[in-house]
């Protein structure tokens, strides 16, 4: 630990809210905060933006995973009317396994700007360019569109995935009646969305699907469609996004139902075509998905909130009385006082319960000098379950990144992985499928036949899945295993109404001007 | 745009509109100034041009424009005329107010014309032009107008048709709802083909990728009507017989015909192409009987409209009167002369030499004139079945011998019947899952092109199938019914056509002893529920006709059949005397029956013009009327009447049972018709 000198003094001393850690749900509350009037504090015990939303590069990527910092503890001093709680750090990274076949790559460590959370992607429709377009964060960041969709199997082939209309028309691989099929399907839902948004009730009614069938698993509605089993995968796992094997029956632990199965398939197509210049429905930030956080950030402090960075906080201070929370304690030994305090999920105070039984997520992040489709720079690819052993119980998902997105140096490639499980057994078990089935490991000499992306590098880590709560101090979720940041968007603004129930989360504008932005789309750049 | 709800105007919406407007009006009143006193300053011009910018719907801004430029042209220095610099600043300032124009609305007819005639002056770069394009055709990709604009870009700037090709294929691939793309895509395509350009000939592969491609567009949406369309167009350019052909005559190829003798011996020489023809005359065509060649022969068209062309045409023949010899066999040719000479009507010449030959005896009958005209009766009792034995089925017989020595020329190669039995496989497939009315619509065309290319082998296999699939649409798509009935109704006579045997079948024989006037058989199609008549071709022998009982709105095609003496087509859904308008070239017509139909119910007859007069009528106004009418206010609104009915000669009418039939009415065809002994039953005196 630094000198307390080093740690500068923060004046003013009493603000409505502090929160710790720069992670995108903190941001998003600290921006929210700032915006609805409050006088927010922002600090952050690491040096960079982001926490675990960052993107960092090969080194710093390196030292975070593997860090488990001790806060030191102060001496629990009691005063007349405060309780002093340490607080303590619960890593969330475990079984981190890196492998590097190119030494090379070290010196270009400072040009890669890798994901923590990945694979992540933005749905041009989705709640977070919503919030971004809402909040004005948007003119912080710039968006690429993501190129392609493949479905993969187990002897290697990647297949198109078919996800709208003209791709449909344009697929090589499908039947003609598959395209009908699928195409009908898509109508299908369309209709309905139409109908349940229309007024127009008499018109509509039969287009809507009935309320039996949204209650009912997606899976049985896709069969009762006649849908064959492609489609259906494809649908669910590509097209849904869903994570658990759906025709697993009993022993599937989240049974997707058709009403929402359809609103993801609502969101899929909205997203494409929402703006004129990103052709499909997915786009992704350039230099990674750190910017996020770092948007919020600077939106927050373009409303006031004051940042400090490298300011660990060691202790919360409670009322002796009431339990209630009152301040926080900084590593500089500096104590300042706040109504509410949010706290990033690789924070707790001893006081509250460890939490038993938390769910896994197996993320992996890997280096090639080649794509794995030639033409393609940025791509998604989707292993559903089952398609590369048969005991696969989740899909799994890898986003294929290109230097374009400046996340790389030129001519390399960068993919993340990610599979939920509930073990770290069973999570690497399923990386390492798909990293067999993308990449080859040859190190020396490739024979020729292969035309599989060589492995340069690779980081293979297990990442506890934690819920935001609500306490004495409320503590955001930790980055979950979603393509989308949707869920987090959720609950992140279930947290803030919880904090402050009579304040707006980003109040829309009443400035006529931006609405109409909004509406026709001009706002998010794309950068093309 | 298409597809999106309008919104209705807010407040403020309605005040900025009525900003707009006064500012509108001030420039204008500044603008026609300027156009009146020919003021062209550069001053002058941007006014016009901030006009324009505000509004590109006003033609005669645009046209201030053209003036203005003309004269600064004419107007400039010499130094100014040798820098060509200072013409393209003038073309460039001109392209850059027709895009700022399009930026308001780039459906201004008045904008888009002007870019064209400002860049056929030449000096304008093909690059800009192209950006433009693809900026509005992004924009909204269906904007005709851009489209058009891209056709004649990419003429003027000799763009090759195969590039075109490929962004037709971009812009499909984008969104194949796409009826523009569809369009010029069929557009290069026949240019393409009329050049005969490598890789576009022979047109078998191309077709064969074209029907893939078209394919999973219908497939994916069958709903989406535009893939249907260029499927239409590709099928078209699969059965379509590249050029007119005759395809059947009066008399037949190879007949014995009898003639009776009155004062001169005359007869109907009649030729019938696949598709309406001009240029057929003298030269065209020798007619030699025996071993006279005759020169001086006039062939008229037999069709409704007035454009000298016609899918029949006809002349009369006549044996001289010294040569008449009742013991002999005389010897008719008939042959194309010059056959390139005719055409049809988009210009290509009928290239394949054709001849028949036919035999006319004479015989020696007594006129009927002094005999009493009985009315003749034609209703079932009237006949009986008929003897095969009779020498006019001889002659029937000859039609389909005809029909088939003429196929094997035609004879479609294979790749198009595999093609098309390939296209009716797909479809049969997708309408096991899609019920589509345009996917049933296209099934019933590809299976009756593909009787059409097999009828000599297998006659009419698909005939059931097809009508079955006419009869489901009329239910399905209740709007189009009238359509499919008239298809229905042309598949229908196809297969009645189809074989002498099936022909046969609707042949009857009068009971009575034939006079000259019925002949010895009456052709029965009678409770059929027709619609329309067609297959005319193998009908041309006809003289006696029965389509009572149908639901004819359309009498077209009847006007071939220059025989026909006695016709029925009473209880049909004839609408006006117009509908009859066939009826006037059938100068052999001495019976008619047109009772019950439904003349008058409508007073204006839609399906020719909006504003019933003679003066917007397709013939020739007849001065002779006025003259018959005298002045008689009651008889001038029966001109329509006038111009079917008065050149016949009719001698038996049956037209009760009609609401333009009144007393009046009657009186004028009585007064009319000299000829005519039985008027509804009654007789004449």
């Amino acid at each position: 630990m630094a000198e307390t000198e080093s740690y500068p003094p923060i004046d003013p001393t009493n603000f409505d809210l502090i929160v710790v850690g720069t992670g995108l749900p903190e941001s998003i509350i600290a921006a929210a905060a700032s915006t609805a009037g409050k006088t927010v504090l922002h600090l952050d015990p690491n040096p960079f933006y982001g926490s675990h939303y960052s993107s960092l590069t090969l080194q710093d990527l390196v030292s975070f995973l593997n860090s488990h910092s001790e806060i030191p503890k102060t001496n629990s001093l009691q005063s007349d009317d405060t309780t002093i709680v340490d607080v303590n750090t619960r890593p969330l990274y475990s079984d981190v396994e890196i492998s590097s076949y190119d030494d090379s790559l070290e010196e270009h460590s400072r040009k890669f700007n890798l994901d923590l959370c990945g694979p992540r992607v933005l749905f041009c429709a989705d709640l977070s360019v919503n919030l971004l377009l809402q909040s004005t964060a948007n003119q912080y960041v710039e968006f690429k569109n993501i190129d392609a969709s493949y479905v993969g199997d187990g002897n290697g082939n990647l297949m198109n995935v078919p996800d709208s209309k003209s791709a449909v028309f344009k697929d090589k691989t499908l039947e003609y009646s598959e395209k009908n099929q699928l195409n009908s399907f898509f109508k299908l839902v369309q209709g309905h969305l139409e109908a349940v948004k229309s007024v127009d009730v008499v018109i509509d009614a039969e287009k809507i699907i009935s309320d039996d069938d949204l209650e009912s698993p997606f899976v049985g509605f896709l069969d009762k469609m006649k849908l064959p089993p492609k489609i259906k995968s494809i649908i669910l796992y590509a097209i849904a996004m869903v994570d658990y094997d759906q025709d697993a029956g009993e022993s599937c632990k989240d049974i997707l139902k058709t009403r929402e199965g359809i609103d993801r398939l609502g969101l899929y197509h909205s997203s494409v075509g929402r703006f004129p210049n990103a052709l499909g429905s997915l786009i992704y930030p350039i230099y990674g998905q750190g910017e996020l956080p770092q948007a919020f950030c600077r939106r927050a402090a373009v409303k006031g909130c004051l940042y400090v960075l490298r300011m660990p906080v060691i202790s919360i201070l409670l009322n002796k009385d009431s339990g209630n929370y009152r301040g926080v304690k900084l590593v500089s030994g500096q104590e300042l006082s706040s109504d509410k305090l949010v706290m990033d999920p690789s924070f707790t105070i001893t006081s509250s319960k460890c939490l038993q039984n938390i769910s896994k997520l197996a993320r992996g992040i890997c280096i090639t000098k080649s794509s794995l489709k030639p033409d393609i720079s940025n791509c998604l690819v989707i292993y559903p379950p089952r398609s590369l052993y048969p005991d696969q119980a989740t899909s799994i998902r890898i986003l294929q990144l290109g230097s374009n997105l400046a996340v790389c140096p030129s001519g390399m490639f960068v993919f993340y992985i990610s599979v939920v499980c509930d073990d770290a057994l069973e999570g690497k078990k399923s990386l390492h499928a798909a990293i067999d089935g993308l990449f080859s490991v040859h190190t020396d000499q490739t024979d020729s036949n292969e035309l599989k992306p060589t492995l340069l590098w690779s980081a293979l880590y297990i990442q506890d899945l934690i819920e935001g709560s609500v306490g004495p101090v409320v503590t955001t979720p930790t980055p979950d295993g979603n393509l989308n940041y949707n869920n987090l968007l959720d609950a992140t603004s279930m947290l803030f109404k919880k904090l402050y129930p009579d304040d707006e989360f980003f109040p829309e504008t009443s400035n006529t001007d931006s609405s109409d932005k909004l509406e026709d789309d001009s706002e998010v750049v794309l950068d093309s | 745009m298409h597809g999106r709800p309008r919104k209705s105007a807010t407040p403020v919406d309605e005040n900025a509109s009525a900003l707009k407007a006064a500012k509108i009006r001030s420039l204008q009143t500044q603008f026609l100034q300027n156009h009146h006193n020919n003021i062209y300053t550069k001053e002058a011009l941007e006014l016009n041009a901030k006009l324009l910018e505000t509004n590109p719907e006003y033609m005669t801004a645009w046209n201030y424009r053209k003036l203005a430029f003309e004269h600064n042209l004419i107007s400039q220095s010499d130094a100014e005329k040798a820098d060509s610099d200072h013409i393209k600043s003038i073309i460039d300032e001109e392209l850059r107010v027709v895009e700022n124009a399009l930026r308001t609305n780039f459906k201004s007819y008045g904008a888009w014309h002007h870019r064209k005639w400002v860049v056929s002056k030449g000096n304008s770069s093909t690059e800009r032009e192209l950006k433009l394009l693809n900026m509005f055709q992004k924009q909204d990709t269906r904007n005709f107008h851009a489209w058009n604009y891209r056709r004649f870009i990419a003429g003027l700037k000799n763009i090759s048709d195969e590039k075109e090709l490929q962004y037709t294929t971009d812009m499909i691939n984008d969104n194949f709802s796409n009826y523009s793309a569809w369009h010029n895509r069929s557009v290069l395509l026949s240019n393409l083909l009329e050049k005969k350009a490598e890789g576009y000939f022979p047109k078998e592969t191309f077709l064969t990728e074209e029907y893939e491609f078209v394919r999973n567009a219908v497939f994916t949406d069958p709903d989406d009507q535009s893939g249907w369309f260029y499927h239409l167009w590709l099928l078209d350019q699969t059965v379509k017989v590249d050029m007119p052909v005759m395809v059947s005559s009066w008399p037949p190829c190879d007949s014995d015909i009898n003639l009776p003798v009155a004062s001169e011996v005359k007869f109907p020489v009649v030729l019938y192409f696949n598709e309406p023809v001009e240029g057929i005359s003298s030269h065209t065509v020798i007619v030699q009987i025996e071993d006279d060649v005759f020169k001086d022969i006039t062939w008229s068209p037999l069709s409704t409209n007035k454009f000298g062309c016609g899918q029949a045409w006809v002349t009369h023949l006549s044996i001289p009167h010294e040569k008449f010899n009742f013991s002999k066999i005389y010897e008719v040719k008939i042959k194309s002369e010059d056959s390139r000479g005719i055409t049809s009507l988009s210009g290509v010449p009928c290239s394949r030499p054709w001849s028949f030959a036919f035999r006319v005896s004479v015989k020696d009958v007594q006129p009927d004139e002094g005999q009493s005209f009985g009315r003749i009766m034609l209703t079932d009792e009237s006949f009986c079945t008929i003897d095969t034995n009779l020498n006019k089925t001889n002659l029937l017989k000859s039609y389909f011998e005809l029909k088939t020595s003429d196929d094997d020329q035609i004879t479609s190669s294979k790749w198009k019947l595999e093609m098309i039995d390939n296209e009716i496989a797909h479809y049969r497939e997708l309408l096991t899952w899609a019920d589509c009315k345009i996917g049933k619509l296209t099934l019933a065309r590809l299976l009756m092109a593909y009787d059409s290319m097999t009828s000599s082998a297998t006659p009419i296999a698909h005939v059931e199938e097809v009508l079955q699939l006419y009869s489901e649409l009329m239910k399905l798509d209740t709007p189009h019914q009238q359509y499919y009935k008239d298809e229905y109704s042309l598949v229908l006579l196809k297969q009645v056509t189809s074989s002498m045997e099936s022909l046969l079948k609707h042949c009857w024989q009068y009971k009575s002893t034939p006079s000259s006037i019925t002949g010895s058989i009456c052709l029965r199609l009678n409770s059929l529920s027709l619609s329309r008549i067609g297959s005319i071709e193998r009908l041309l022998w006809v003289q006696s006709l029965d389509l009572s009982h149908n639901q004819l709105h359309s009498i077209e095609g009847l006007e071939a059949l220059q025989l026909l003496s006695c016709l029925n087509l009473s209880h049909n859904k004839l609408a006006s005397f117009t509908a009859l308008d066939p009826l006037r070239f059938l100068k052999s017509l001495k019976v008619l029956n047109v009772s019950h139909n439904e003349i008058g119910s409508h007073t204006i007859d839609t399906r020719r013009y909006q504003c019933s007069s003679p003066m917007s009528h397709t013939i020739d106004y007849d001065p002779k009327f006025e003259e018959f009418a005298n002045g008689d206010a009651k008889l001038v609104n029966f001109w329509e009447a006038y111009t079917v009915f008065g050149g016949l000669n009719l001698m038996q009418l049956d037209i009760v049972g009609n609401v333009a039939v009144d007393e009046r009415f009657v009186s004028f065809l009585v007064k009319l018709l000299h000829g005519l002994k039985w008027l509804d039953g009654e007789e004449l005196h």
